[in-house]
């Protein structure tokens, strides 16, 4: 079972980074959502993995639990993760429909229009 | 009055004048008056355990483990300073009421005053040099506002950004030279430092601790080769000048050499940096001030000339030349302060402070005329006048002293510097008053009002009454500070008093002035001299330096910071690989502890799916429909994944954050290009492919060898899962985590999240501004649109299950507590239902039906849930500390109320609204015309219709 979530880590990983390599703005998105996936089971997976225990206390007899924190804080990330993948869409959406342009690199034409630039 | 009081009635202060300037310029006014003197009166309680010698001390630890405490004391050396801070702010602070013009932000001037003044008196009451460090960088930013106060003026701007830079470079270098000191000393306290002359004058970092503090020194006190900011600060208003420039700003450089004058002094090293400096400083300032015709620029290289005096006295070294020094810092502060009035009054009416254009103005203003004669006089060094006592005492000082070898050095430049300065304090007389009365003056020239003349007329009775009584007035106040600086060792003979008999002294100042006035006489010729030579313009070199520096920086900047974000993230990445490269050989790796768990076929099955969709995202990731729906396969699996490996919780969220998200990416795609197209070179996608590959084995590794060995440690989860249901009142452990053990992590996040919906909220307001708007009315669909936008099929089925939907979310969120769920599944779910209504009924129809907007909703949800924090308060627990209790209610069963589920509504809210504004914002943007008269599923046959009309009609 390790072998399998390890191997399923790695694999999302490197899919992952080969995305946000890419040079234009939607396959850098999915790249930081399979990204998201993995760092979610990979702090999911540093609790240890358990079957049939999970983390709901049992009143009635004594039954081993996994490690309820590690879940606790990939529950969150989850959540914020959707509120950062919004964002990043978002900004993505502006940018192409102010541009017609969806390419994440800066021409050397933007740095020149960036504000900010007085003397 | 306790000191934490004293230092923090400034800054506490410094809000009422920026609040009661609404009610008028004399209520600022008195605001800031009242508080300085209600500061001042709290150190003047302390005069008599003062003057008995003693150290009053307050102290609060705050992180001892680092050393920084806030610890205040009050000695002789720290009660003069704050005397002359508080007491000269609060003449400061009637004298500006009455100088400032209608058009001044006068409230703002006040504050600006109060905390820098705040800043000030914490320098002088620190025991701890940490804390010093902290109120010295205050100083420095605080002056920067003072200085920079006439924001309309390029010279007030140019100004305030030097004297921050000279300044700040140098509070940079006294922070490294402390912390050296702190090391060598193994305490941050002063009191302790100060014990250990021995140890830290024998320690091999000795040196550097001292150049790099007095860095710190020199550049505030404005010691050569950093005295050119001090006259460019001129160009802020004069009660600035007059405060920053007499009494405080330049004064905390010796302040803090005299503060630690007795571990520092004393060897070689001192004498020859500081009091060469201070002696080359005294000099050349005396030479420039002659020059300049600016009254306040002339004022300027005055001060720098007497820090210089003050400086040199202090590196002799000699117990002597300290109460020389201490002395001086009083008289100085006396005269100057009153003389930088005279400047601004006589600035203030006659419209120009250039002296070439003065004159004649003894009848005039007779006031002004007597106390600026006095004043100046007292700075030239004439009996019997405060001024000529001290620098009396500093060239008899200089005459006992040899430098290299050389008698004759010190008591020479010393002579010339006093001749000089007795030369332009004449000039500062017969120039602006004497001579004939002009009639060419910008205003008509008359006395102020007694507001104005008040301040300096009284500091000019104090320059009198110290010149004819000084052993009275100030005789125990010297003696106390000097001993203060000398660190309690026994004090040298001296006596302050106007005739010592015909002592070498005696006759340097007779050379000085009667060669200032034979200097003055001839200063046309001077001046053309001056005039003719060559000299730097500090300014010129100054700005130079800071634009090569800018150019290096923006040269730095963009080089690096070129834009190209894939080369970042490349970087990035390939500098993470390495890093775990690194740790992986540097380390060593414990034996396998844990035994694997067995991999039955179905779990084998569901990682075969993921593996083949997640490589064929990679390979097919150009079409962008396909892509994302094999990204939503890879969600499923590890939803799944999560529900097979013992968190129901996690599964229940993945799954439903899994459907808000690919609707948000598919509303998306719906503006994006459908495909992408091919950029990268077959070697680049290669290289990128390589470094995918080795940070993917590398992650997964990673996780495989922790997952096959216990923990090094043990964990705190024992602790969360033992006290889940007596602590926190629940079964259902990860949820007690988010509401209780780690409330406050969880009330972040949904902070977090509301804010990031606020920020797509925003962005899409801003982008509909814009002639987007124009082209998404107009916009034509990618792919043809289906007949039937609103198919009955699916209008009928999420209508009737929307009650369905809530019920489960209301079921999912009370049992949260003791079962998987809670709020952020259940605002989940929740907003699932109400989006199946925006899709199948489409965006009109679902927002004519909402009865309120979802940024009060994510408002709610804070508000709610910071509110069942601050109950706790109410109890005096702790923020976010929970309760829970049983109820009994027949016929029901027992249940239990916790106040954790009050907190998780407001984590419930934040979340639906959060959810929902996104979603609510992007499907904004495929708004158009035209749907408004789409009406999903007509089951009322009497509505209003036009298209029912239309057919009627046609009927």
């Amino acid at each position: 079972m390790e072998a399998l979530v390890a191997s399923a880590v790695g694999v999302m990983t490197a899919a992952g980074i080969f995305l946000i390599l890419r040079r234009r703005t939607f396959p850098v998105i999915l790249g930081l959502s399979l990204i998201t996936y993995a760092v979610n089971v990979f702090l999911f997976a540093t609790g240890r993995l358990a079957l049939d225990a999970p983390a709901v206390l049992n009143k009635y007899e004594e039954v081993p639990y996994t490690d309820p924190l590690p879940q606790a804080l990939v529950l969150t990330a989850i959540v914020i993760s959707f509120g950062m993948t919004a964002v990043v869409v978002m900004v993505a959406l502006s940018a192409y429909l102010s541009s017609k342009d969806d390419h994440i690199d800066m021409t050397a034409q933007d740095s020149v229009d960036a504000p900010g630039e007085d003397a | 009055m306790s000191l934490f009081l004293i230092a923090a009635l400034p800054f506490l202060g410094a809000v009422l004048p920026a609040l009661l300037i609404r009610a008028g310029r004399n209520a600022a006014a008195s605001a800031a008056g009242l508080t300085t003197f209600l500061a001042l009166m709290g150190l003047l309680i302390h005069i008599p355990s003062v003057m008995r010698g003693d150290v009053v001390t307050a102290r609060f630890e705050w992180i001892p483990a680092l050393g920084l405490n806030a610890n205040f004391m009050l000695d002789g050396l720290g009660f003069l300073f704050a005397l002359l801070i508080l007491g000269i702010g609060l003449l400061i602070i009637l004298y500006a009421r009455f100088y400032l013009s209608r058009e001044d932000p006068m409230g703002q001037f006040y504050t600006y005053l109060l905390l820098f003044q705040g800043a000030m008196v914490g320098i002088v009451l620190s025991d701890n040099i940490l804390l010093l460090l902290i109120f010295w960088e205050l100083t420095s930013l605080s002056s920067f506002l003072l200085i920079g106060y006439w924001k309309h003026l390029p010279e007030g701007r140019q100004g305030a950004r030097m004297a921050l830079a000279v300044t700040g470079g140098g509070g940079l270098a006294m922070i490294a030279g402390m912390l050296i000191l702190g090391n060598i000393a193994g305490s941050y306290d002063l009191s302790v430092i100060l014990q250990n002359k021995d140890l830290i004058q024998a320690s091999p970092y000795y040196l550097p601790a001292l150049i790099l503090i007095l860095l710190g020194c020199f550049t505030k006190s404005a010691q050569f080769p950093f005295h050119f900011w001090l006259p460019h600060a001129m160009a802020a208003p004069t009660p600035v000048s007059a405060y920053l420039h007499s009494a405080t700003m330049v004064k905390a450089g010796l302040f803090l050499m005299a503060r630690m004058w007795p571990v520092l002094a004393g060897t070689d090293a001192w004498f020859y940096i500081v009091a060469t400096t201070g002696l080359i400083t005294m000099l050349l300032g005396a030479c420039i001030a002659l020059f300049k015709d600016d009254l306040k620029a002339l004022l300027a290289f005055s001060t720098v000339s007497h820090l210089g005096l003050v400086t040199m006295l202090l590196g002799f070294g000699t117990k002597f030349a300290v109460v020389a020094a201490v002395f001086h810092i009083i008289n100085h502060a006396t005269f100057k302060a009153a003389l930088f009035m005279t400047a601004g009054i006589v600035d203030h009416e006659t419209g120009t402070r250039d002296i070439k254009r003065l004159g004649g103005l003894r009848h005039l203003m007779p006031i002004t005329f007597t106390i600026g004669t006095i004043a100046a006089l007292s700075m030239a060094g004439l009996p019997p006048l405060n001024g000529f006592l001290s620098k009396e005492m500093m060239l008899e000082e200089t005459v006992h002293t040899t430098w290299l070898n050389s008698h004759y050095l010190v008591p020479g430049l010393a002579l010339l510097s006093a001749l000089f300065s007795a030369a332009y304090s004449f000039r500062f007389v017969s120039h602006v008053f004497l001579g004939p009365e002009r009639t060419d003056y910008p205003h008509h020239p008359h006395d102020p009002p007694v507001g104005l003349w008040l301040a300096p007329a009284f500091l000019v009775v104090l320059v009198v009454l110290i010149g004819l009584y000084s052993a009275a007035i100030v005789g125990p106040l010297v003696a106390v500070v000097s001993s203060a600086v000398l660190g309690g060792a026994e004090l040298p003979y001296y006596s302050l008093k106007l005739w010592h008999g015909f002592t070498p002294a005696l006759y340097m100042s007779v050379v000085a002035v009667v060669g200032g006035l034979f200097l003055l006489s001839l200063y046309r010729q001077s001046n053309a001299l001056w005039n003719a030579l060559p000299r730097p313009e500090a300014k010129v070199i100054f700005e130079a330096v800071i634009g090569a520096l800018a150019t290096l920086s923006r040269w730095i900047t963009d080089t690096l910071h070129n834009g190209v974000l894939s080369r970042y993230a490349i970087i990035v990445v390939a500098f993470t690989v390495g890093l775990g490269y690194y740790a992986y050989t540097s380390g060593t790796i414990g034996p396998v502890t844990r035994e694997p768990l067995p991999a039955p076929v179905i779990p084998i099955i569901g990682w075969i799916c993921l593996v083949v969709a997640t490589l064929a995202i990679m390979w097919f990731h150009r079409n962008r429909l396909l892509a994302l729906v094999l990204i939503g396969v890879v969600g499923l699996i590890v939803s799944m994944a999560f529900n097979y490996l013992s968190a129901p919780d996690l599964a229940l969220t993945q799954i439903s954050v899994e459907v808000v998200t690919m609707i948000l990416l598919l509303l998306s795609l719906n503006f994006l290009p459908t495909d992408t197209p091919r950029d990268s070179s077959p070697a680049r996608r290669w290289r990128d492919a390589a470094i995918s590959v080795v940070a993917g084995v590398g992650t997964g590794a990673l996780i495989y060898a922790v997952m096959l060995r216990d923990f090094a440690f043990p964990t705190i989860s024992d602790f969360h899962l033992a006290n889940s249901y007596k602590g926190g009142g629940g079964t259902n452990v990860v949820n007690v985590i988010l509401v209780d053990f780690r409330g406050f992590d969880t009330f972040g996040e949904i902070i977090v999240l509301g804010i990031a919906a606020l920020i797509i909220f925003a962005l899409t307001e801003s982008v509909l501004s814009t002639n987007v708007r124009a082209y998404l009315l107009n916009r034509k669909p990618h792919w043809p649109q289906s007949g039937d936008s609103h198919p009955l099929m699916m209008v009928v089925a999420t209508r009737v299950m929307m009650p369905i939907a809530l019920m489960v979310g209301a079921y999912i969120f009370f049992r949260g507590h003791n079962q998987p769920g809670g709020g952020f599944i259940a605002g989940l779910v929740v907003a699932i239902a109400f989006l199946m209504q925006y899709m199948a009924s489409g965006y009109t129809w679902a927002i004519e039906r909402q009865r309120f907007f979802y940024h009060g909703t994510i408002g709610w949800g804070v508000l709610i849930a910071a509110a069942t924090g601050i109950g706790a308060w109410f109890n005096e627990r702790p923020f976010l500390t929970s309760d829970f209790g049983y109820i009994n209610w027949p016929p029901l069963e027992e249940f239990e109320w916790a106040t954790a589920l009050l907190f998780d509504t407001g984590v419930f809210l934040a979340v639906l609204g959060a959810v929902m504004l996104a979603l609510d914002s992007l499907s904004r943007l495929a708004w158009q015309p035209g749907m408004a008269q789409e009406f999903p599923m007509d089951i009322n046959p009497l509505r209003n219709d036009p298209k029912v009309d239309e057919l009627k009609e046609q009927a």
